[in-house]
């Protein structure tokens, strides 16, 4: 195993080596170096949403439990103005067979895996999809193989990443656990070239068509019980898919005017690929350190185009202190009777704040738990985050510098969702987009493609280019 | 003379993915400087002493080279002390909901 190859020489051949592995042929979809047909790629290599109904029944996969949490709601109330203080629910994803919403995504692809006579799938992924995999690929009999980024160094593991670790092999996968570097990608491809593994990727038509499920699903049991529809779903965003997925299925229940919220945690000053950086945040995932990159330019995965694109659904984009997320996962314990996260929670916490903002008779949904445990409680990455030098105290979740302390709030009152400007995303992956297809001129088919891309009318996005791009316009 | 680890043990082998001069060009100053390592667990396949080049097979039957570090890899990480800091928030909470009865 792991023929010696140089990193260039085996980067160069990764087209060739993730076409094998996904079985699409993504060029199809191209129309040029710009566009390409996002519907078609999804209805033509994905599966529509019975078919993903069925497999996943087959496998155990969702119809969990939709809470409502009456205590937090109250707790809202307390803070908000009159009339305000929606009700908050919470789908209790951890419900799943690996703990988390991550069985959707996997159960599509390990499904497909096996009916294209793949002998096992590999995943690059340090946490909880890679459990889900491999306790997907366990179901139907397939071997598992992941890829994590786990230690710095000095050899300290990020106990969260441990623990998930701990999980791929409790289920019989291989785990290849790698030191800081985005070159995990460079192994994963070693792998998958050496194996004929099928590349289980997060951000194929198939991962993003098993989140399709959950949003479905809300809004169903949402309407049965409460004779409405979400004001709004909040979902955690790091990749995009969980929000990109659960969106496609609002639409597909027919919920259009359910606002799509995408919730991250604050890594802003930390350096993703950084090995000093690497131990110095308790959040390995739903941060922006993910979040932001993949929202302005999503086609940085391990597949050539990205199923996963959040820009195109995302209405609004909150961002939350890692001592928020600690304290709601805190309240969600003692007020709720649930022990959940801590990560699962990133979108729990501005819940709290959205609730009070919205009339009482409106309904938040919060759309994922994951299971917790030894190296991914609060208690755990607090003592780690202490051991690495990082400050814990009580104060103001203002105070909090990421790597130099965590501010466990307060006062529930100081919780408070903080707006990205979605604005400048936009602008951000329209200025990346026009610089990787190198186009000299935006024409109206052009203009079209990219405000599908940015969520935005044609004309909305016209305004946003002739503002900050320089390129022409040709309409 | 250093104890052999038995054939057949569980072990934990070491090796190194890219040295620090081979490292993608994309990485800061940090990272550039070490190398990739990577960590994988197997059967081992020949009596050894840790710190030898070894063979293993893993789970699924694939066989790995490098350098035994560990046998019987041990799953170290715990919860640890309490948190002083996130003790008292479910008291906190319940006094705010109970100051007026709520609703």
């Amino acid at each position: 195993m792991m023929s010696a190859n140089n990193y260039e020489e085996l980067m160069a051949r990764r087209n060739e080596i993730m076409k094998k592995a996904v079985g699409i042929d993504y060029e199809k979809f191209r129309k040029d170096e710009l566009v390409f047909d996002y519907d078609k790629m999804m209805n033509e290599a994905g599966y529509d949403l019975d078919e993903v109904r069925e497999i996943q029944k087959e496998a155990g996969v969702g119809r969990t439990p939709l809470l409502e949490l009456e205590n937090l709601t109250a707790l809202a109330r307390e803070l908000a103005p009159p009339g305000k203080g929606a009700r908050i629910f919470l789908k209790d994803e951890a419900a799943n067979p690996s703990g988390s919403y991550k069985p959707r995504r996997a159960s599509v692809s390990v499904y497909h895996a096996q009916k294209e006579g793949y002998p096992g799938v590999v995943a690059a992924t340090s946490g909880n999809y890679g459990a889900a995999v491999a306790s997907q690929a366990n179901i139907r009999g397939l071997d598992s193989i992941i890829v994590q980024e786990v230690y710095d160094s000095a050899g300290r593991g990020q106990p969260e990443i441990l623990e998930k670790g701990r999980k791929c092999e409790a289920y019989g996968a291989e785990v290849l656990q790698l030191t800081v570097g985005p070159e995990l990608f460079y192994t994963f491809l070693q792998v998958l070239e050496d194996t004929g593994f099928f590349n289980a990727s997060l951000y194929t038509p198939f991962g993003i068509a098993g989140v399709e499920t959950l949003g479905y699903e809300i809004v169903d049991e949402i309407r049965k019980r409460e004779g409405i529809e979400p004001a709004a779903v909040i979902c955690t965003n790091a990749g995009g898919g969980n929000l990109t997925g659960t969106a496609r299925g609002l639409k597909k229940a027919g919920a259009e005017k359910t606002r799509v919220i995408g919730a991250s945690v604050d890594l802003s000053g930390l350096h993703m690929a950084s090995d000093e950086d690497f131990n110095r945040k308790s959040f390995t995932t739903g941060h922006t350190g993910f979040g932001i990159p993949f929202a302005t330019w999503p086609d940085r995965a391990d597949v050539p185009i990205n199923a996963a694109r959040a820009l195109r659904y995302m209405d609004r984009y909150l961002t939350v202190t890692q001592g928020e997320v600690f304290y709601i996962t805190e309240a969600l314990a003692r007020l709720e009777g649930l022990e959940r996260g801590p990560a699962g929670n990133t979108s729990l916490a501005p819940a709290l704040s959205l609730a009070q903002e919205l009339d009482k008779e409106e309904i938040i949904v919060v759309q994922e738990t994951e299971y917790t445990g030894a190296g991914k409680h609060p208690i755990s990455q607090l003592n780690f985050a202490r051991g690495m030098g990082v400050e814990v105290k009580r104060g103001h979740p203002e105070e909090e510098s990421p790597g130099e302390n965590i501010i466990i709030p307060e006062r529930p009152g100081q919780i408070e969702g903080i707006d990205l400007d979605l604005d400048s995303i936009r602008i951000s992956y329209l200025e990346k987009a026009v610089e990787k297809s190198g186009i000299t001129s935006v024409d109206q088919n052009y203009l079209d493609f990219l405000a599908r891309e940015v969520n935005l009318k044609p004309d909305e996005t016209r305004k946003l280019i002739e503002k900050n791009l320089d390129v022409e316009l040709d309409l | 003379m250093t104890k052999k680890v038995p054939r057949g043990s569980w072990v934990e082998i070491k090796k190194i993915v890219l040295e620090p001069g081979s490292r993608a060009p994309q990485v800061p100053e940090d990272t550039a400087r070490v190398p990739l390592e990577m960590r994988i667990k197997g059967y081992l396949t020949s009596p050894a002493a840790k710190g030898d080049e070894v063979e293993i097979r893993t789970v699924i039957g694939n066989r790995y080279e490098g350098v035994l570090h560990d046998s019987d890899p041990s799953y170290d990480h715990k919860y640890g002390k309490p948190v002083p800091e996130l003790i008292t928030i479910g008291e906190e909470l319940k006094q705010i909901l109970s100051a007026d009865g709520g609703e």
